[in-house]
């Protein structure tokens, strides 16, 4: 085990410093395909979750034990184990959401962080560390996956947490919120190219937190002028 | 006599980017004229709401990106792009809808990836292709030709129209709306008429294309012409788009003329004239060598017919201006002219 990881260091990595959406840009297909409203981002990402929690854990159980040779079949095997077990649990207790989010529950077996977090840090790490270095990657995700449905959710159909009885059931019915009466409606956010800005939008508000806390204080000067080419006397 | 001692390079040439912005807004006004002519004042009131706009986005991300503010507002850069996308949206579209796209052109398209010159994509079709795919409705309450309607619409009431939906006498947007030519064309031709009937059935459609809109083109056409003239742009994009556009509709209207337009009503109507002189020509946005810019502009007539005829909208130009954008470097590449002194391959 290596002493110098502290589980503050991996919880703030897994959070926010090597956050698998805005920082390894990972598993995105799911993260822009499913975030059109917070419960369907909201039901993503705790099935991720469970399911990096999971394989991170059988997998640092069985580090020894598999050879490096076939390591990366058998980390295959023990995701796709999960998620098919999560998939039909999904299917019996949360059958509506289990319908609304479709193909990207089964597609989780090819989400590249969860195999990337198995062979990257559970395949050399104990049990308990890995433990928590799931959690904190699957809350990272499972973060970003709401805060973007929620933004697109609001400003596509002017709601929140819309058909939140798909996850709660009949109490799911008083949590739907209605931002802005009588709203129109802005497509663009509910479509395939709201996700992408949205997302970049994302990246950028991380990016100028992170850069501002790196250069406090320090302010670089930028200075343009206009020059015309085409006339070029002295 | 006397003789000039200086040579060539010192030559002044009064041709800088704020000069050039404005010779395109020059350009703009005849057709601003008929637009005005034919179907009110809304379009006024559009594009100073879209250059306010503008100017205001303008100044905001300047200051966001520490870059010098007076410099770049005054380059005319903005309020092209807010007239062009002021002209390519309906007159009397409501208020909210102008300050979005332009807001959306201005910050998303234009700084967010790095201001004037570093525009993959051209802003005003950025701000236009999003409100249309985002506000269908609104963007297709297209303006009547107003020798077809039967209400007067006055300045006051374009305004109360643009601002409040409605006009004084309780007449709604619906009133004073019609399809355009070419989705007036598109519907027929879905109900199975032939374009000749569908041309007589409608007092729409004029002589060339639509009433009023053949005229606003024509003057389109000749701030173009005299763009080209001024050195403004080059004749390679309007030549691809136009004609282009002309040759695939001929063939088609050559094979079958009862199912497909002719080519003088393709060229005539929506914004084919428009686009090729004054969107497609933005040197940002275009390739830069002669060969490249035809085919450049070659693709966009293709496409716009293309979605015109068998694609979801009446009008694509917007969509194949953009997808041309995303292949302009790659032309730029394949199509260098040969250095001089350097071999054919």
């Amino acid at each position: 085990m290596n002493n110098s990881m502290s589980y503050r260091k991996i919880t703030r990595d897994g959070l926010w410093n090597n956050n698998i959406a805005l920082v390894q840009l990972l598993g995105l297909c799911p993260l822009l395909a499913v975030t059109s409203t917070a419960i369907n981002g909201l039901g993503l990402g705790l099935a991720t979750l469970l399911t990096l929690v999971i394989s991170n854990v059988v997998v640092s159980l069985i580090r020894n034990q598999v050879h490096p040779e076939v390591r990366i079949p058998v980390f295959i095997l023990v995701i796709a184990s999960a998620v098919t077990a999560i998939e039909l649990a999904m299917s019996a207790f949360f059958y509506d959401l289990f319908k609304v989010l479709g193909i990207f529950i089964p597609l989780i077996v090819t989400n590249c962080a969860i195999l990337g977090r198995a062979e990257a840090f559970a395949s050399k790490n104990g049990v308990a560390l890995s433990f928590v270095d799931a959690m904190s990657m699957g809350l990272g995700f499972l973060a970003i996956l709401v805060v973007l449905g929620s933004a697109r959710e609001i400003l596509g159909q002017g709601t929140l947490f819309d058909q939140a009885h798909l996850m709660f059931g009949g109490v799911g019915q008083w949590m739907t919120l209605t931002i802005i009466d009588d709203y129109r409606g802005f497509l663009l956010a509910i479509l395939p190219p709201g996700a992408f800005i949205g997302l970049g939008l994302l990246i950028a508000i991380k990016n100028y937190f992170d850069s501002r806390k790196k250069c406090k204080g320090i302010k670089v000067p930028i200075e343009l002028r206009q020059v015309n080419v085409s006339s070029s006397s002295a | 006599m006397e003789f000039k001692i200086k040579s060539s390079p010192q030559t002044h040439l009064d041709n800088n980017l704020t000069q050039l912005m404005m010779r395109i807004l020059y350009a703009l006004i005849p057709a601003l004229v008929a637009y005005v002519w034919f179907f009110g004042w809304g379009i006024v009131i559009n594009i100073l709401l879209a250059v306010v706009t503008a100017l205001s986005c303008e100044a905001l991300m300047l200051k966001l990106r520490q870059r010098p503010v007076k410099l770049f507002l005054t380059d005319g850069s903005a309020v092209v792009t807010a007239t062009l996308l002021a002209m390519a949206l309906p007159p009397l579209a409501p208020w909210w809808l102008t300050v979005l796209g332009v807001a959306f052109a201005i910050i998303v398209a234009k700084h967010l990836y790095g201001g004037l010159g570093f525009n993959p994509f051209n802003p005003a079709m950025v701000g236009y292709v999003m409100l249309l795919i985002s506000f269908p409705l609104e963007m297709t309450g297209w303006s009547a030709p107003l020798s077809l309607v039967d209400y007067k619409l006055a300045f006051m009431d374009s305004i109360s129209m643009i601002f409040t939906g409605q006009i004084a006498s309780g007449l709604q947007l619906d009133a004073l709306t019609m399809a355009t030519p070419l989705d007036m064309l598109k519907a027929e031709l879905r109900l199975e008429h032939t374009v000749a009937e569908s041309l007589s059935s409608h007092p729409v459609f004029g002589l060339m294309g639509g009433v009023g809109w053949e005229w606003v083109n024509l003057t389109i056409l000749a701030g173009g012409v005299w763009l080209i003239y001024k050195k403004v742009i080059t004749w390679h994009v309007p030549v691809g788009v136009l004609g282009s556009l002309f040759i695939i509709a001929a063939v088609f209207y050559g094979i079958d003329s009862e199912h497909y337009a002719s080519p003088l009503f393709h060229i005539m109507s929506g914004a084919a004239i428009f686009a090729a002189f004054f969107i497609a020509t933005d040197p940002v946005t275009a390739p830069t060598t002669a060969l490249g810019r035809v085919i450049f502009g070659a693709g966009i007539g293709i496409l716009a017919y293309i979605i015109r005829t068998w694609g979801g909208y009446p009008e694509g130009i917007a969509f194949a201006v953009l997808l041309m954008n995303m292949v302009a470097p790659t032309i730029d590449h394949y199509y260098q002219p040969r250095v001089f002194g350097h071999r054919k391959k």
